[in-house]
């Protein structure tokens, strides 16, 4: 038996997972958004927010929105890895990202359950 | 390392494979999506807050930059959601060899560019 040293951060297994997880959970949502953009081709402010007035679609909204976060997470973080060599300003994008998204995800709290 | 390697940098000869420009849009449609979160979480909130937000809005969506705006994002989204639909095919070892990889990433661009220009035509 090989016996295998393994090292890192072993947030790697994690993450694939997290992708694609979210990436599905996004795509669901997507097919669901568009169908109902096709069968209310031209609706108005009325039957928009009434889409919005029930519950089920809110928190599938906060679902989809979560997902878009911690998906954006993962990304942007791989992309920061591979381009930003100097640590100081890779660790100053890294903290902006998250807290970009932590504000983003009460913000669409706010959004909504606000109206 | 051997730097006595040959090197070959004739950029007129150089070309990506399709796939590797797939993948390299797939990381640019991301960045993209990401830089215009503020934006659409904006749109989000005018269109559902009042409907004196909504009508503005509206009328804001009319201008010629907004629309190029949103079809530029229309264009992100797309593009990743197909390139992200290939690569979990790719993860359940389906269309893994070079000629379906290559296929694939045509169909990923023909599709995304397509539904782009169909939704984009209803949006100008």
């Amino acid at each position: 038996m090989v016996n295998r040293v393994v090292t890192g951060a072993h947030y790697g297994l994690r993450d694939w997972v997290m992708q694609r997880v979210t990436a599905i959970v996004m795509a669901t949502y997507t097919v669901f958004i568009a169908g109902w953009f096709l069968l209310h081709s031209g609706a108005g402010y009325e039957a928009w927010t009434g889409l919005f007035a029930n519950n089920v679609v809110r928190s599938f909204s906060l679902l989809f929105l979560l997902s878009v976060y911690g998906h954006a997470w993962v990304g942007m973080r791989d992309i920061v890895m591979d381009y930003i060599k100097l640590a100081h300003l890779r660790l100053a994008i890294h903290v902006a990202v998250i807290l970009a998204l932590i504000m983003y995800l009460i913000w669409s709290v706010q959004i909504l359950w606000g109206f | 390392m051997n730097t006595n390697r040959p090197k070959h940098l004739e950029l007129q000869h150089i070309k990506f494979p399709l796939p590797a420009i797939v993948s390299g849009l797939h990381r640019i449609s991301g960045l993209l999506l990401f830089l215009s979160l503020p934006l659409l979480l904006w749109t989000l909130q005018y269109s559902l807050r009042s409907i004196e937000t909504f009508t503005l809005l509206s009328s804001i969506l009319q201008s010629p930059l907004c629309k190029l705006f949103f079809t530029g994002v229309l264009w992100a989204f797309l593009h990743h959601l197909c390139a992200g639909i290939r690569f979990l095919a790719i993860d359940f070892d389906i269309g893994v060899k070079l000629p379906q990889a290559r296929a694939s990433s045509k169909w990923v661009l023909i599709v995304s560019l397509t539904l782009t220009l169909l939704i984009g035509v209803r949006l100008w």
